[in-house]
């Protein structure tokens, strides 16, 4: 609960305002039924015309109190549950754009996005809910108990009975009901799968002629959902008819006593008239109770995953002390010092051991390996997107957290695996790798990428949109443009990993090509899956098993390094049996 | 696949995520008739939904009739002091909301049955139809797109007829019943109802189109900040390589504070109708206090109608405000049922020609004969394609991306027809061959390799469901699969659970050969099967698929020029034309593509 509240500062006035309305609401509407008897019994049975038009003027008047009164709370719990929403998803979003790969690893990005929309939603229903309702409903049946308490003590005993009375059939029908709900959502999901699998798999299905396969198999899960949302919704539905005759027999049994008291002299018809009114608003403020808990703890859940972000200890910050000293990198020199790594503290084995290595400014290195031997995760420890588990790595001879990660990560260019463009023009996208870079400069990077030819095949040239709305570029496109989006930036070490795999061979040989001519000075270091591609670099670093178990030039390694031997002459053997 | 995934979406974006609490405020285009469909779902329950009209009539009566009563309980027993009679109405009153409470049990119970089992039937129908749809409709929509007509569509349905449809006819009914003895007991007294009910119905209306409106504008609010986070979190990573995230959160902050104005705006319209209502409900009451007073002392108005005529104008603001917040949700559920029916709608796949053969002994011969082909009618992909395939022989396609190496791909299965030319098996014409036939002799290994969430064993036995567990065993050995299945905890038993996520991508395609391998094709097709996998791994798979090859006629798409050389045919596409073919040593001797994309591959 605490963590929310300063989402809610911004909005403190209509926090504040909200309820107090509420409370105005509450007492200008619990009084109608008592003024209502007052027309009964003083102006009715002593056929008093001005006491019948004062009492009803005061009625109507009160009606428009309440009117503003609701007007208004509404106006102030709308801003402030739509404000405070808009403050979590801020909150949420910002929390994420400080996360650390680690932290981005444990939660996937469609749970995330969810997290920000649906969750966040739902947390600004229960507080619109609970800034009318939560107050509104404990209050109403406060205020219609002491009223019909004091109409009549020993009548209001009825309500001592009915109120637990229904409390316990609620509790009962809820427990009960319940455990179905979760139920349900359990084959919901098996429904929803089923329906997902037989998507992915539509080429599977219909070239195995599987379809009346897929049909009853997904009409056993469906008709088991439907067994359970009859019976979930079956107990559900009987609240509000036991409710009813709660009620009802509340009712009864007023009418008798009070019919009684009536002829003792007791009682007055008009009151009779007001309690029966008290105890229906009593019930009902029971029954919104226990709904508006329903949605609480159905809220919960959402509540849970939210703070589960807010909570996340952002393990990559700025170091101290790093602002101050605003080190720069100028050279790109790279050093690994006994650098181990693991991805989480208490994981049972290191993805990276022991690695040493010292690269030097400009120098163009190559990194091969099987999958799963941790190429990726080296070259990620550079621009500190995980933090080495111990040694150390140096940039310039310094410590890579002696940097700010602003200035470490802009001088740091990695292209990912797994890359994304955004929606935008081809231009913006580009222009990620540095906001203030002029059109010359955008070409020059997408020519050495080689993606300027195919770009000025697109009728709006570099103001093709790309993404949902606009052109679709193929894989090989992609990469290009990923490509020229970290050459724009001008780095110090450029990091490519196994970035042109969609790429023909004949353009990679060109991007290649225009590298070794227009980004000498720039240190690279590049992960590839094929010898010919890296064969050229100035060393070819030999990964396996997280372990460097080779460094050298493509000559040395072939000559000395069994695993890229091994690997060359798989590759080389498949060609010249081909030959 | 290339080509498909320009054409935009024909289907409308569906709800969109938010739902809940506000539900999107979308117009069905064609009311009527969707209802009129709807109807066809519920009318299967004839009976039920007769017996289910009794309850509800029985009910809203002894509502009605408990109400009323409280007339001649004041007027013929309490003011008189009527002992016993007072008891005998206290009993009559009691039974009457007694026999109301099973009323309603029974009402609400079997109408949730009605509903279920309707929204199971569309659901069932909704399924059902997605299998006979032609793989254009699943290649020119957006997945998100359908699943969203069974989750929100359906849903939207299922809670409008579970609740909204009762709701709406219990609150007419009661109105009608109410205004009826209203009108009953004072004449008089109800004209002070008629001037407040119209201005009541009057401000809901003015609510609701207002409300109306800003939901519209909220909804795309709603979407532009989603979308933006999808993006955004989705990307995440390289707004980390980039340092992007300030700009991002300033990006997101205008997005962030547009929603929130919009949202408000569309969350007051929505929250303010039931309070005001309630309230001018209750003006509704004291005006009714007032004159009924005065008609009690100046007109002789009975005590006891009066007091049930209070009790009525109580209960009237209730179903009123019933029947306008059911508006939004109804509106809702008949949106999400037209985009439902719209998808059962969709043209199936061709049927078979009636006079459509079986294929029995299936040997492999295929013949492309001057085959063209587009996706959209204007665009060909594929030129005038001429190829064959003998029995046994392996054809391999290559080509740098959107050359259309898969699309030849879609039509051996007839996924897509041709447009013009010919496609024979054993020189048979593909289209005068029964489509499940023709299927049924051909196999396909993909490059993304999908499981189904059951054992390792039924997810290779679904390449041929009559299968021996021997058979599939063996299958899996030929596929080199068996060594780690049976290292994994419950070997061929083991539940494959999130697409076999558990499983690496190598393990995956193996299960897919095996797969292939135990439904014993005549012919095979192989797109891009090793693509995404290091070249150690490769070898391994590249064992499997040899085996699985052997005597089979198969089709081979390679990015990696090396797992194709030993092929019967290789076929260079570019532009959807066929510009070299030949085997692997003639190509290279030709010094033409194939030559340059080899050599570049190696050198």
């Amino acid at each position: 609960m605490k963590k929310y509240f300063p989402f809610f500062r911004k909005y403190r006035k209509a926090l504040l305002l909200a309820p107090a309305l509420v409370v105005i609401d509450v007492i200008c509407e619990i009084v109608q039924p008592e003024l209502m008897s007052e027309i009964v019994d003083n102006g009715v049975m002593h056929k008093s015309m001005t006491s019948i038009l004062h009492t009803g003027g005061l009625m109507v008047g009160l009606s428009l109190v309440a009117i503003a009164a609701n007007v208004g709370n509404i106006y102030f719990s709308s801003h402030a549950s739509v404000g405070f929403a808009a403050e979590l998803r801020k909150g949420l979003f910002n929390k994420i754009q400080e996360f650390s790969f680690s932290n981005l690893d444990k939660f996937s990005s469609a749970s995330l996005t969810t997290r920000v929309t649906n969750d966040v939603n739902i947390i600004q229903e229960v507080v619109m809910m609970s800034l009318r309702l939560l107050i509104r409903a404990p209050l109403m049946l406060l205020f219609a108990a002491v009223i019909a308490i004091r109409i009549n003590a020993s009548l209001a005993s009825i309500i001592g009975i009915a109120i637990p009375v229904l409390a316990v059939s609620i509790y009962f029908i809820l427990r009960r009901g319940l455990p179905f709900f979760e139920k349900m959502q359990q084959r919901l999901d098996k429904v929803n799968g089923v329906i997902q699998e037989n998507l992915v798999n539509v080429r599977v299905v219909k070239s195995f002629v599987r379809e009346d396969f897929e049909k009853k198999k997904f009409g056993y899960t469906n008709d088991e959902l439907k067994e359970m949302a009859v019976r979930a919704s079956g107990m559900v539905v009987l609240i509000m008819p036991v409710m009813q005759l709660v009620m009802n027999v509340s009712i009864v049994a007023i009418v008798w006593f009070g019919g009684n008291k009536i002829m003792s002299g007791t009682l007055q018809v008009g009151q009779l008239m007001s309690f029966i009114t008290y105890i229906t608003q009593i019930l009902m403020s029971l029954m919104m109770l226990s709904m508006t808990i329903m949605t609480f703890s159905r809220a919960e859940a959402s509540s849970e995953r939210i703070l589960e972000v807010l909570n996340t200890e952002v393990d990559i910050v700025d170091s101290p002390g790093a602002k101050e000293k605003n080190l720069l990198i100028k050279k790109g020199k790279v050093e690994f010092r006994n650098v181990c790594f693991k991805y989480h503290p208490d994981g049972a084995e290191y993805v990276l051991k022991n690695i040493n290595l010292i690269v030097q400014p400009g120098e163009n290195i190559a990194i091969i390996g099987s999958t799963g031997s941790s190429k990726s995760t080296l070259v990620e420890l550079i621009p500190r997107l995980y933090d080495v588990s111990s040694g150390q790595i140096l940039i310039d001879d310094a410590d890579i957290r002696d940097f700010t990660l602003l200035n470490l990560r802009t001088s740091v260019s990695l292209v990912l695996q797994q890359n994304e463009l955004f929606s935008g023009t081809i231009k913006q996208n580009l222009k990620w790798g540095n906001v203030n870079a002029t059109d010359n400069e955008i070409i020059a990077a997408a020519k050495d990428a080689q993606a300027h030819d195919f770009i000025m095949s697109f009728p709006e040239q570099y103001e093709t949109v790309l993404g949902q709305s606009g052109v679709n570029i193929s894989g090989g496109q992609k990469q290009r443009l990923c490509i020229a989006r970290a050459i724009l930036s001008k780095p110090a070490i450029l990091i490519l990993d196994d970035s042109t795999s969609a790429v023909d061979t004949a353009t990679e040989a060109k991007i290649r090509a225009s590298f070794s001519e227009h980004l000498k000075d720039v240190t690279t270091l590049v992960i590839g899956q094929r010898v010919s591609s890296i064969q050229a670099a100035d060393r070819i670093i030999v990964l396996d098993n997280g372990e460097i178990i080779g460094l050298g030039s493509h000559d040395e390694l072939v000559k000395s390094n069994a695993v890229y031997r091994e690997i060359y002459e798989s590759q080389q053997l498949q060609k010249e049996t081909a030959l | 696949m290339n080509g498909q995934t320009s054409e935009t979406s024909r289907l409308s974006p569906a709800g969109l995520p938010g739902r809940h609490g506000h539900v999107s405020v979308e117009k069905p285009k064609n009311s009527k008739r969707v209802i009129r469909r709807l109807w066809n779902y519920l009318s299967r329950e004839k009976v039920l939904l007769v017996v289910i009209i009794v309850f509800l009539l029985v009910n809203t009566a002894t509502t009605l009739a408990g109400s009323y009563l409280l007339r001649p309980i004041i007027n013929h027993y309490i003011l008189p002091h009527n002992i016993p009679g007072l008891i005998k109405m206290a009993f009559l009153l009691l039974g009457i909301y007694i026999v109301g409470a099973v009323a309603a049990i029974f009402q609400n119970r079997l109408m949730i049955l009605v509903a279920q089992r309707a929204v199971n039937a569309i659901r069932a129908d909704l399924f059902g139809k997605l299998q006979s749809l032609p793989i254009k409709f699943f290649d020119s929509n957006n997945h998100g797109d359908i699943m969203s007509r069974f989750t929100n569509d359906v849903d939207n349905v299922s809670d409008s007829l579970n609740t909204s449809v009762m709701q709406l006819f219990t609150s007419t009914i009661t109105l009608t019943g109410i205004f009826v003895l209203m009108l009953y007991i004072s004449p008089m007294l109800t004209t002070v109802t008629l001037v407040i009910v119209p201005l009541m119905l009057w401000v809901a209306a003015l609510i609701i189109k207002k409300s109306k409106n800003y939901f519209a504008t909220q909804q795309v609010a709603l979407g532009a900040a989603n979308g933006y986070l999808e993006e955004m979190i989705t990307g995440q990573k390289v707004v980390k390589v980039f340092c992007y995230e300030k700009s991002a959160a300033t990006e997101f902050e205008a997005i962030n504070y547009d929603l929130r104005d919009k949202a408000t705006e569309a969350q007051y319209y929505s929250g303010v109708m039931m309070p005001v209502i309630q309230n001018l409900n209750t003006i509704n009451f004291a005006l009714t206090a007032v004159v009924g007073g005065l008609l009690v002392v100046f007109r002789g108005l009975d005590l006891g109608g009066l007091a049930a005529f209070l009790q009525y104008s109580r209960q009237f603001g209730r179903p009123v405000n019933e029947i306008s917040s059911q508006y939004n949700s109804i509106q809702a559920a008949l949106a999400g049922a037209e985009r439902i029916f719209q998808i059962l709608d969709e043209q199936p796949e061709i049927s078979d020609a009636p006079d459509a053969t079986v294929l029995g002994h299936v040997n492999g011969n295929v013949r492309f004969k001057n085959v063209s082909f587009g996706y959209d009618a204007g665009k060909t992909i594929l030129k005038n394609i001429s190829l064959e395939a003998k029995a046994g022989q392996k054809i391999a396609f290559v080509g740098s991306t959107g050359a259309g190496k898969t699309t030849i791909m879609n039509l051996l299965p007839r996924f897509y027809d041709i447009q013009s030319g010919e496609i024979t098996v054993d020189g048979v014409d593909i289209k005068k061959i029964q489509r499940s036939s023709l299927r049924r002799s051909l196999a396909i290994v993909l490059q993304d390799t999908h499981l189904f969430t059951t054992t390792v064993m039924e997810n290779i036995r679904y390449g041929r469901l009559d299968a021996t567990d021997e058979e599939v065993i063996d299958a899996a050995t030929l596929a080199g699969a068996h060594s780690f299945i049976s290292r994994m905890p419950k070997g061929y038993q083991t539940m494959l659970e999130n697409d076999g996520g558990n499983l690496s991508q190598g393990q995956r395609q193996l299960l897919n050969i095996a797969r292939a391998t135990v439904a014993k094709p005549a012919i095979l097709i192989l797109d891009e099967a090793t693509s995404s996998i290091d070249t150690r791994t490769e070898q391994i798979i590249q064992k499997g698929i040899d085996q699985l090859m052997q005597g089979r006629t198969s089709f081979v798409i390679a990015h990696r020029l090396s797992t194709i050389h030993n092929a019967d045919e290789i076929m260079v596409l570019e532009n959807g034309e066929i510009i070299e073919r030949g085997d692997h040593s003639s190509l290279l001797k030709q010094k033409g593509r194939y030559f340059e994309l080899y050599t570049g591959q190696f050198d």
